[in-house]
């Protein structure tokens, strides 16, 4: 029974990874530029896409499909900025979000046309077989082991990027005041776009992933991890970058365990009714931090 | 920002009216087409099927299947010619309301051949029972196709036998030519052609003494089966029985196997699609409605038809869709009328009707009686015939 619950969490930690993939990309614009990006899930989606094409069509080793993918994804995501979010950065903050959404529905179903990607499933050949490894009685798959180093490399890079760069320094000042910002000389339109370029970067990264983890993709699949992803992105604190793969980990485990000792058919139900908790209790995420209003 | 609104308000407009007149000259085409299909010798019928979406295979098949039939035939019954109207339900069951609405408020068709699964056919049948449309799914097994709590819904017809008798011929297959003792069971919760295969199989297999380890449920959505699998393996049973569609059971089959289950698949006519991942599913065993190895002449001679116009061997759906069709053109031939009412005796009363799927009565509620087939997978992309169970 012990071995089935070790099993079972590394099962949660597989897919608590995976959410942080997408998670840290979230976060990090919403820290900036406080938008929650609805279409973070379909950039998500294109990345998934670019890279299958890449690694089975076009005959590219697997690193520089990878690499193809989040060059395509961060054009893609400044391109999404310029266009949806810029011209509305000082209209009402409910502008810009229906304007996400829109930008959302937009890439789903224009990925779903005949000439883009197609609205049908396609199987996904992966690069590499996956591996196992038994260590101690517990299986762990290569798959398993470089979506972990990955996520931990986004979070070190994220880290370094904000904490330990002149990029970075702009960055928190953006989130902080715009106006503030432009007077001591930072180019907030371009912080912007480079905070766009490297969140959707990392989702394309995550898309290329999971389409390796769970070998199928078709223009709707970033939806539900996105909606996932945002669920964990708010329950770690949404802005706050190591929040984002604790809250990951935590949506994670809990799917994982509800359906494994509860019932599979509760999973979402009690996954997301523990976010509504933790709201109730900690308005601001695990991690956040109430800042004084003011005045 | 002002004169930048006020262009992008223009733009709008723009947009706005080029859509409307696009619209309107849509409209337009399809009033001439209604003008030119009022004449009496002239009977339209409709197909519906997803064309597009995560069943595709199916709809191409089904609309290849149908068309055939009408083919075949020269596109006439008797004193009228028969004209196809084709529409997409991407096998989604808002979708397919949405064009079933199209094809009998506009396009006023006499009857529908279609659609595919279950989830769509069952509200496109209220529909066409309310407005007094034939209409005849290929391939729609679940039982509420035909009959709405008790209630026969007297215009509408099946090709195929239902759900309760494939769940019900996979638990007998398992239990008598497998000789399997243990089964678990993996089902989508949000899909009426799942779960009446599910529930079906559970009650057949534990009624003939076999023991169901797992019945577990995901939703549509779902990817990770990681943690149900997980439970299934430390159970080890012989069967495991997945009644989803091709797409979802290779990526169950994929991962069941990476987590070490080691048990025969097996499934219902979902699978039968080129698009199944067979290298994951090779030895698995599915019950279906036909096999293109069936040595029976009418078979034989489908196959030859079809693979002449269409250059592929016929899947099931495509057989279906076949004898649907055809039995939806004899109802009208033995009618010899376009009411839509003598249509429905006439197709109600169809007594050993030759299919290319066996022969076909229909009993009370338009379900055909015939025998089933069990195929079995291999790695090689094939379907290998293995026997056929009888009621």
């Amino acid at each position: 029974m012990d071995h089935l619950i070790v099993d079972q969490i590394i099962n949660g930690l597989q897919l608590g990874f995976m959410y942080a993939l997408i998670a840290l990309g979230y976060t990090m614009v919403y820290g900036v530029v406080k938008l929650i990006n609805f279409a973070h899930g379909d950039v998500f989606m294109v990345g998934a896409f670019v890279g299958y094409f890449g690694f089975s069509q076009w005959g590219l080793p697997f690193p520089v499909a990878v690499l193809t993918a989040m060059a395509v994804c961060s054009i893609l995501g400044v391109t999404i900025e310029r266009i949806a979010y810029r011209p509305l950065r000082y209209a009402p903050k409910i502008a810009a979000l229906i304007s996400a959404l829109g930008v959302s529905l937009f890439l789903e179903y224009f990925g779903s046309l005949k000439f883009v990607f197609g609205p049908n499933y396609r199987v996904v050949q992966r690069p590499f077989e996956e591996v196992q490894y038994h260590l101690a009685g517990i299986t762990v798959t290569n798959i398993q082991i470089i979506v972990f180093i990955t996520v931990l490399i986004m979070l070190a890079g994220l880290q370094f990027l904000i904490y330990r760069t002149k990029i970075g320094m702009a960055m928190r000042t953006v989130a902080v005041d715009h106006n503030a910002s432009r007077l001591m000389g930072v180019n907030v339109d371009n912080t912007i776009s480079v905070t766009f370029a490297i969140g959707s970067a990392f989702a394309a990264a995550g898309g290329v992933l999971y389409a390796i983890a769970y070998p199928q993709i078709h223009p709707f699949m970033g939806i539900m991890p996105g909606l996932k992803a945002f669920t964990a992105a708010v329950l770690g604190g949404i802005g706050i970058i190591p929040g984002a793969v604790l809250g990951a980990i935590i949506m994670g485990q809990v799917e994982t365990l509800t359906s494994a000792f509860l019932s599979s058919q509760a999973r979402d139900a009690i996954a997301f009714g523990i976010l509504i908790l933790v709201l109730l209790i900690r308005p601001t995420g695990i991690l956040g931090r109430t800042e004084p209003e003011k005045v | 920002m002002r004169v930048r609104s006020k262009w992008f308000a223009v733009l709008m407009v723009l947009i706005l009216s080029v859509a409307l007149a696009a619209t309107g000259c849509g409209g337009k085409k399809e009033g001439e087409q209604k003008a030119a299909g009022t004449d009496d010798k002239t009977i339209k019928i409709g197909i519906l099927a997803p064309l597009t979406g995560d069943v595709k295979t199916f709809g191409e098949s089904t609309v290849n299947g149908a068309k055939l039939a009408v083919e075949q035939r020269g596109g006439k019954v008797g004193d009228f010619s028969i004209v196809v109207v084709p529409a997409d339900d991407r096998n989604d069951p808002t979708e397919a309301v949405n064009v079933a609405t199209k094809l009998i408020s506009q396009d006023k068709v006499v009857g529908i051949v279609g659609s595919v699964t279950s989830k769509t056919t069952i509200p496109v049948s209220k529909l066409a029972n309310d407005n007094k449309v034939v209409m005849i799914s290929g391939t729609a097994t679940n039982e509420k196709v035909t009959v709405d709590e008790g209630k026969r819904k007297e215009f509408v017809f099946r090709a195929c036998f239902i759900d309760p008798f494939q769940g019900k011929v996979a638990a007998k297959f398992a239990l008598e030519n497998l000789k399997k003792k243990t089964a678990a069971v993996l089902y989508d919760q949000g899909n009426d052609y799942t779960i009446g295969l599910a529930n079906n199989f559970k009650e057949n297999f534990t009624k003939g003494g076999g023991t169901i380890t797992d019945f577990l449920a995901y939703s549509k959505d779902d990817t990770d089966f990681s943690a149900v699998l997980t439970n299934i393996a430390k159970k080890n049973p012989e069967v495991l029985f997945l009644p989803d569609y091709y797409q979802k059971v290779s990526l169950i089959g994929k991962q069941a196997r990476a987590k070490g289950i080691n048990a025969v698949f097996i499934g219902g006519d979902g699978w039968d699609s080129s698009d199944l991942d067979y290298k994951t599913m090779d030895g698995g065993y599915f019950t279906n409605h036909y096999s293109a190895d069936d040595p029976s002449p009418q078979v034989k001679k489908f196959v030859e038809d079809y693979k002449a116009k269409y250059g592929k061997t016929p899947d099931a759906l495509a057989a279906l869709a076949y004898d649907a069709c055809s039995l939806l053109l004899n109802a009208i031939q033995t009618a010899n009328s376009k009411d839509p009412v003598k249509i429905k005796d006439a197709m109600q009363a169809t007594k050993d009707f030759q299919t290319v799927s066996g022969k076909v009565t229909f009993d009370k509620d338009g379900n055909p009686i015939k025998a089933a087939t069990i195929l079995q997978v291999k790695a090689d992309g094939k379907q290998a015939f293995v026997t056929t169970v009888s009621p």
